[in-house]
């Protein structure tokens, strides 16, 4: 629970206030502008509502060159952040040829195979040239190569569970796959803060929609007794069935979710789990396997297991493991795996290669040592942060750590004063948060380097005294040696 | 006693009528001669007025006791969560053993491949390959973050610009998968309260966008443009508000289900007298129709200008993966903060995005792949007249080439199981690739089962022609009954 202190809160709200009313201001002044030169679009609603349109006109194009910032390398530790530039006060950016290298504290390259690999790079270059960049067909016709069945096989075995399906997208996973085990007259229980393609998913099942407090598995409980015992709404005819939807680490929090408990109180109402490892899945746990590794949790209790490829694997796509029923019932009838190109052949390869590195089937220790170095650069980064003041969200071992800043002048200031010093960092803002918890998100690699994070580090603290946001004291240095002594 | 009673009654009863004609018998309110019998109506309707304002009848509310909700929740059997697995639903795919190109291996054996909509060719291309390859080693194979958080790659947005060069649009946007571009891009301009017309026979994708933009929707017959035309008239004509709201037209330009083409002329001249704006899908004719592949617009003269937004896979003639999505700059640029499928997934992978720069390119480079495509699907077609028991539903410049039973058994699922046999029957026994459609219990289109073949312009003369006798004589042989 993040509680902002009063001033904060204050501020913030006066910020916004403030955006808001030079905002109607122009917007009056731009009325008159376009009631003089009529538009020529007479006779049709505008396109862009207004005021979806607002906040973009009159918020966004304010920072938008804090978003979107264009990279000339993978997306490894460093990378080299394309330099921008406009004329029309944000409005446009323009790209120029130069770029700055830049330590990258933003992308989910959690175990460090975006770059190119010794291992997997090979083997990924090989398969592209066998099977092409594409199958341009789907799963059910002459999208399925062998590449496919052996990443299904090898995912399966990989997360614990008899069976798989692989998507080509992690987005269209969730919002294609929920509707298919769910509709009418069940009950979908969702976390306040699970991630869009979830929310997505569940608003096309057709199904009902509950939401409980985001991580609070007694909440869950209060939320599931009150629907089990009222039904459906009007006919009051009980539900289908009711299928709970959690996050392994939710990625704008960087918390991981109270599985054993949230799996207890599930299997005391009798409703399925269905549990979103986007970001946990090869980042966590003593041998990648996620949460439930971590958490110590058989994955024979969670009934639907889904995860993507974009962010441990470096590659892209999604899949679902469950059991061999489940997983037989969505390849008849699931429209990501009917209608959808299936999953260019080299991405699977990278998927499958980088599951060989983490298992250590490549015959080297890489892979446990990716796993190690995540972990200690994340509980080394987060302790750090949190030694200086920052108020840090989140749990220990998450490679995921957002740093509140509240005040939305604080948002840019923050991100380019970050990137004037090389350090490229995420700053997130309304609509993925609420309006005032606004937040820079940092996610740590296996492929930073001590010294790139100590790096880091220092211009985070410069940059928190510059923009202030520091909102604890500090902890005194002479200890916060100690500690970093300690840690190493 | 009683008979006092019965006095009193009687006299009361007789009095009553009197009573009440007799004051009013004559009078006249507004001009109304007044009866007695509306002073009793008056008096029951505010009789009935009174009852209907009194607060009905509730059963006091008392909450459930924790040991009820316990009950309750005790009893609570959920379904399963599939229904059981069936027969039908046990299906195996062919699995490719080489690139999905004109000829590929399955089972050790080299088959014609007609499952994949390579239009151009492009499977296996060197420069392809070979510019995927520099890709991959510059940029490795994933982008690791969504476009607004530093998965924006310099060749995303190349591959950008270049198609709305192509095209001729002024800006586009980049999908990291095909039918995302869809289903994301229609709720992003599509609200409740807004109206969208749309055809019945288009794709799960289009679907789902629809359904997720909570619009009000309607359906018009399959490419019938009287239909069209009849459903517009009436949306504008009943709906006195319909001009403050959004309209659209949802077409695609040719139809996955189908394999027709969508009269774009006919459309165009609808939207301009009506007023609706038009989103199209070119997923299946983007590099295919028009002289130079530049899709629907070009294919019908139509200034690119005049359709609002245009929507594309780019898993079919471009032979790589994604989907984009052009039109106005507003259009674009509303999208990247609005469409939730830009927005919430990462990237498309960098060498995918490499991979459709080079098809573009090769595509200005080489126009002859389109008329050789043109040329294979004339040919196909030359083989497949007076095929027993199938006709050929799609527009003959149609490179998805989609066969429909002459006379169907009535059920989508028998006679997508008559059309699996005659595939199976033409792979084992003569080695070609083609597919039945399938499909998804969620997809709500109601158009026929086909067989679909996927014309290449890398098919020689002779894989047409294997193609085309095979499916004869499987069709002779398992549709002999259904003549
Ligand atoms: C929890 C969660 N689910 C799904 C996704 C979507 O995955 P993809 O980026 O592969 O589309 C994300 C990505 O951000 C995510 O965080």
């Amino acid at each position: 629970m993040i509680t902002i202190p009063y001033t904060t809160a204050l501020t913030t709200l006066f910020s916004y206030g403030l955006l808001f009313a030079f905002g109607q201001l122009r917007d009056l002044f731009r009325k008159f502008v376009e009631w003089w030169s009529s538009s020529n679009l007479h006779g049709y609603a505008p396109i862009c509502l207004g005021l979806e349109d607002f906040y973009v006109r009159r918020l966004y194009l304010r920072i938008q060159d804090c978003f979107g910032r264009p990279i000339a390398s993978a997306p490894d530790a460093w990378i080299d952040v394309v330099e921008r530039y406009s004329n029309d006060y944000n409005k446009t950016l323009k790209r120029t040829t130069n770029t700055s290298k830049c330590l990258n504290l933003g992308s989910y390259n959690y175990l460090g195979f975006a770059a190119a690999d010794e291992y997997c790079t090979p083997r990924v270059i090989e398969s592209l040239k066998r099977f092409s960049p594409s199958t341009c067909s789907t799963r059910v016709d002459g999208g399925t190569t062998i590449l496919h069945t052996q990443l299904e096989e090898c995912v399966a075995r990989f997360v614990g569970k008899p069976a798989a399906i692989v998507t080509g997208m992690g987005y269209v996973t969730n919002s294609a796959i929920l509707p298919v085990l769910i509709g009418k007259g069940g009950l979908i229980i969702s976390d306040s803060l699970n991630h869009n393609s979830i929310v997505n998913g569940a608003r096309g099942s057709g199904a009902t929609v509950r939401v409980f407090q985001h991580n609070t598995p007694s909440h869950l409980e209060e939320v599931l007794r009150e629907q089990i015992a009222e039904g459906q709404p009007r006919t009051r005819r009980p539900w289908k069935k009711i299928i709970v939807v959690v996050e392994g680490i939710y990625s704008m929090e960087g918390e991981l979710c109270k599985l054993p408990e949230i799996i207890t109180v599930c299997k005391k109402y009798k409703a399925y789990t269905y549990l979103d490892e986007a970001h946990s899945i090869g980042a966590v746990g003593k041998t990648g396997r996620g949460v439930c590794e971590l958490l110590g949790v058989d994955t024979a209790d969670v009934d639907i297991m889904m995860g993507t490829f974009t962010k441990s694997f470096g590659s892209c796509g999604g899949y679902i493991a469950a059991s061999k029923e489940v997983i037989e019932y969505l390849k008849y009838t699931c429209p990501a795996h009917l209608y959808a190109t299936s999953i260019s052949p080299p991405a699977a390869q990278q998927i499958l290669s980088s599951i060989q590195v983490i298992l250590g089937e490549d015959g080297s220790s890489r892979g446990a040592q990716k796993l190690a170095r995540i972990r200690e650069n994340s509980n080394f980064f987060r302790s750090e942060l949190q030694k200086m003041g920052f108020e840090v969200l989140g749990d220990n071992d998450s490679p995921v750590m957002p740093i509140m800043l509240y005040n939305p002048a604080k948002i840019p200031a923050f991100s380019r004063e970050c990137l004037k010093r090389n350090v490229a960092v995420v700053t997130v803002a309304f609509p993925a948060t609420p309006l005032l918890l606004a937040r820079a998100r940092i996610c740590i690699s296996a492929s930073h380097t001590r010294e790139d994070l100590i790096k880091g580090l220092e211009v985070i603290s410069q940059v928190g005294d510059l923009v202030g946001i520091k909102y604890f004291p500090a902890e005194p240095k002479k200890q916060q040696e100690e500690g970093r002594v300690k840690l190493e | 006693m009683a008979s006092i009673v019965m006095d009193v009654m009687k006299t009361a009863l007789d009095w009553v009528p009197g009573a009440l004609n007799a004051p009013f018998a004559r009078a006249v309110l507004f001009g109304v001669p007044i009866g007695g019998h509306y002073v009793v109506e008056a008096l029951l309707v505010v009789v009935i007025l009174f009852l209907l304002l009194q607060k009905s009848y509730k059963p006091p509310k008392k909450p459930l006791t924790e040991r009820e909700v316990d009950e309750l929740c005790e009893d609570w059997v959920p379904e399963s969560l599939i229904p059981p697995i069936t027969e039908e639903m046990n299906y195996e795919p062919p699995i490719l053993e080489s690139a999905a190109g004109p000829h590929t291996v399955i089972k050790g054996k080299e088959v014609v491949n007609f499952a994949s909509a390579n239009y151009l060719g492009l499977i296996g291309h060197e420069k392809l390959i070979e510019s995927c390859t520099d890709a991959l080693d510059k940029y490795g194979v994933g982008s690791c973050g969504p476009r607004g958080f530093y998965g924006t790659i310099d060749v995303h947005l190349d591959c950008e610009s270049k198609i709305a060069k192509f095209l001729g649009t002024p800006d586009s946007i980049l999908y990291s998968y095909g039918i995302s571009t869809m289903f994301s891009a229609i709720p992003a301009f599509c609200k409740k309260g807004d109206i969208i017309v749309v055809d019945d026979g288009v794709h799960w994708g289009i679907q789902n966008g629809l359904h997720l933009s909570r619009s009000t929707i309607v359906y018009f017959k399959h490419n019938d443009m009287q239909s069209l035309e009849s459903t517009l008239e009436k949306i504008t004509r009943e709906n006195k508000r319909a001009s403050k709201m959004r309209r659209y037209i949802v077409v695609e330009a040719l139809y996955q289900n189908s394999g027709k083409l969508a009269p774009l002329d006919v459309i165009i001249r609808l939207k301009e007298k009506y007023r609706f704006r038009v989103l199209l899908d070119e997923s299946n004719s983007f590099g295919v129709l028009g002289e130079s592949g530049r899709g629907l617009t070009e294919h019908f003269g139509v200034p690119v200008g005049k359709i609002d937004i245009i929507t594309a896979a780019m898993g079919n003639a471009l032979a790589t993966c994604g989907g984009f999505c052009t039109g106005s700059v507003r259009v674009v640029d509303h999208q990247r903060l609005s469409s939730s499928g830009y927005v919430f997934s990462a990237s498309l992978p960098p060498y995918l995005a490499t991979a459709a720069n080079t098809a573009i390119d090769l595509l200005e480079e080489n126009p002859v792949l389109i008329t050789k495509l043109r040329k294979n699907v004339a040919l196909l077609w030359r083989g497949l007249a007076e095929i027993p028991g199938l006709s050929i539903a799609s527009d003959p410049l149609s490179p998805l080439v989609y066969l429909k039973l002459k006379n169907s058994t009535g059920s989508f699922k028998k006679d997508s199981q008559l059309l699996q046999d005659i595939a199976d029957h033409a792979l084992n026994k003569d080695s070609v690739l083609v597919v039945a459609s399938k499909r998804s219990t969620l997809d709500k289109c109601g158009l026929a089962a086909g067989i679909r073949l996927f014309v290449s312009a890398a098919h020689s003369e002779s894989d047409l022609l294997k193609a085309a006798e095979s499916l004869k004589r499987a069709s002779e042989l398992l549709l002999a009954g259904y003549n």
